[in-house]
């Protein structure tokens, strides 16, 4: 199969205002698409159209215009489902079951036998790290990192080819983000292809191999992350980064190297130039002055810059 | 192939049903049978004294008009939550990702309510059975039954409406317009009559309009002939199930019809 999620010039307006409607558009003309076996990320700020993009593609809304596939059938392809997960984004789930019973009853709308359901569920709350304690606990007494691990074992519950995680990571604490993020490798490596929304960028470029990045509603950049990443900007240099420097010392600095950024940092300043050449005046002038050179660094484009708009783009 | 895709139809139903049937009861809405006890219990005590068996008619009619009344609260309340508190809470999201089809879903949440009223109806009419025992009525108590069933057959309508406006109004407003449907339905035969004697062909025309379209809730009204001991014919029976049967089938299509179209927002 070629790709696993084929997305041809999606639209969505949304109807706002009570008397009297207006259309606000969410997503505009979007196409894509995404080739199986690995963690797809899909990025964009605020309100940039992400979530409404995994609605449709799971059919909880329908799209003004255009259309998409997954796994090569039309969206509304009810056989299809059942080789697909999804876990919303800030899920929630019957506050009346316990997790295991929640497992239980999802893997029932999949059909599949008694045995394999509880040896699932018990498998997947483990991997999400539900104590084990919490599993026979109505869902209406957990917290909100608690319901988004809950969301992430459901969504696995039929062992799908493809799930849709709508920022996974909402609601985690540090351990819990790290332990998702092990487990959403472990899907990839397990052959499961993933398709992830967020705006955590460290996220990003720890999993992801392939991105797409959206803006107000339109596709601003896709492709490999790496090749994304090197693409040539304009913005090239060196940051050198020291502390214990006076400020005559930083003004020395500045007067020395032309067009030399420097800006205050916690543990010291950090000096962005331009060329090489001048790094060895600035070491020097680091050195006479008794200041700690902390750091070195070549100036890459970062995720950071893709991801912010600009005010003189558009 | 086919077979296999119906064999999961109903299993789905059934699934989604029983799902269905836990939330009513972990919601605790069986606590309603012990004010009915309680009701049937202290009536049955206050009566034994009457004279002439008039307690036994007495507490037919309390009975069976609390039943109705419990169940049409359940009925109006629950039918109403039913599918516009999922959409709320966006427990709809991940229902609808997975292989099930919104027609499933809703056909099987009202399938789990009803089951949760039969029960309701039936833990009820023991308690009225046993109280009739009680004060020494053995006839009667065998014999309310089939108005029991009427009461069921009238309670799985009155949910299927409250679904079916809670598809495109607000739970407030869809219980408002289901409880006036519950009013009129009562009504709708007499005042069909009524129209009739006006004359006027604007009258008439409206109160014809409002039989047809309403649900003709006096076909399964029987209480007042139970308390006297009668029982309804095969006939008027089995004519109210395929009444009822008919319109659930056309509420249902409604409701399926425009909760297809519904944008989980
Ligand atoms: N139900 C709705 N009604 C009206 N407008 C909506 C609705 N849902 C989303 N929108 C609008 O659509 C746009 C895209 O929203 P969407 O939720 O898809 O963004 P997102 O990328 O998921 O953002 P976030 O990172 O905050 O989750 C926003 O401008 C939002 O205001
Ligand atoms: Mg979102």
């Amino acid at each position: 199969m070629e790709n696993i999620v084929e997305i041809e010039g999606l639209s969505k307006d949304y109807d706002v205002g009570f008397w009297r409607k207006r259309k606000v558009r969410a997503l505009d003309d979007l196409s894509l698409n995404v080739k199986p076996g690995g963690i797809f990320g899909f990025l964009g700020g605020n309100g940039a159209g992400k979530t409404t993009t995994i609605k449709i593609l799971m059919g909880l809304i329908f799209p003004t215009e255009g259309s998409a596939k997954i796994l090569g059938s039309p969206i509304y392809d009810v056989k299809m489902r059942s080789r697909i997960g999804y876990c919303p984004e800030n899920p929630y789930f019957y506050d009346y079951l316990t997790p295991l019973e929640l497992l239980d009853y999802f893997g029932q709308l999949f059909g599949l036998d008694a045995a394999v359901r509880s040896s699932r569920s018990e498998q997947l709350l483990n991997a999400v790290g539900i104590e084990e304690i919490a599993w026979k606990r109505q869902l209406r007494k957990f917290s909100k990192g608690m319901q988004q691990r809950v969301g992430l074992a459901q969504a696995l519950i039929n062992e799908p080819e493809i799930v849709f995680l709508d920022e996974p990571m909402s609601g985690l604490d540090p351990v819990g983000r790290r332990e998702i993020r092990e487990l959403i490798a472990g899907l990839k490596a397990k052959g499961t292809s993933v398709f992830m929304s967020t705006h955590i960028l460290s996220d990003v470029e720890a999993l992801c191999d392939e991105v797409a990045i959206l803006r107000k509603g339109k596709l601003f950049a896709t492709g490999d992350l790496q090749e994304l990443l090197s693409r040539d900007t304009g913005r090239r240099g060196f940051e050198v980064i020291a502390s214990g420097l006076s400020p005559a010392a930083v003004a020395q600095i500045e007067a020395l190297s032309k067009g030399a950024v420097v800006t205050g940092k916690p543990n010291g300043i950090a000096i962005e130039v331009e060329n090489e050449e001048s790094i060895e005046g600035i070491l020097r002038t680091i050195r006479d002055n008794y200041g700690k050179l902390i750091s070195v660094l070549p100036v890459k484009q970062s995720l950071e810059d893709l991801f912010i708009e600009k005010p003189d783009e558009d | 192939m086919a077979s296999n895709t119906e064999r999961n139809l109903i299993v789905l139903i059934i699934v989604v049903a029983a799902n269905a049937f836990r939330e009513a009861i972990r919601d605790r809405i069986l606590y309603n049978l012990v004010i009915f006890a309680l009701l049937v219990i202290a009536s049955a005590i206050l009566l034994k004294d009457l004279t002439d068996g008039q307690e036994g008619r007495t507490i037919v009619n309390i009975g069976l008009t609390a039943m109705l009344f419990f169940g049409v609260f359940i009925s109006i309340f629950v039918g109403v939550g039913l599918v516009s508190k999922e959409i709320e809470k966006r427990t709809v999201y991940s229902i609808f990702s997975k292989p099930v089809r919104r027609s499933e879903f809703i056909i099987g949440k009202y399938l789990g309510l009803c089951l949760t009223l039969a029960l309701n109806v039936a833990v009820m009419g023991m308690g009225l059975t046993l109280a009739l025992a009680f004060v020494g009525s053995t006839t009667l108590a065998a014999n309310i039954w089939p108005a029991i069933f009427l009461i069921f057959l009238e309670l799985m309508v009155m949910t299927g409406v409250a679904m079916v406006f809670s598809t495109f109004s607000s739970p407030a407003l869809s219980a408002l317009l289901s409880f006036l449907v519950f009013v009129i339905g009562h009504l709708s035969s007499s005042l069909r009559d009524l129209g009739e004697t006006l004359g006027s062909q604007v009258s008439k025309v409206v109160f014809d309009a409002i039989y047809f379209v309403l649900p003709n809730l006096s076909l399964f009204t029987f209480r007042t002939e139970a308390a006297a001991g009668l029982i309804p014919s095969a006939n008027m029976l089995g004519y109210s199930a395929l009444y009822a049967f008919l319109y659930i089938v056309v509420l249902l299509g409604i409701a399926v019809m425009v909760f297809q179209k519904r944008n989980f927002k």
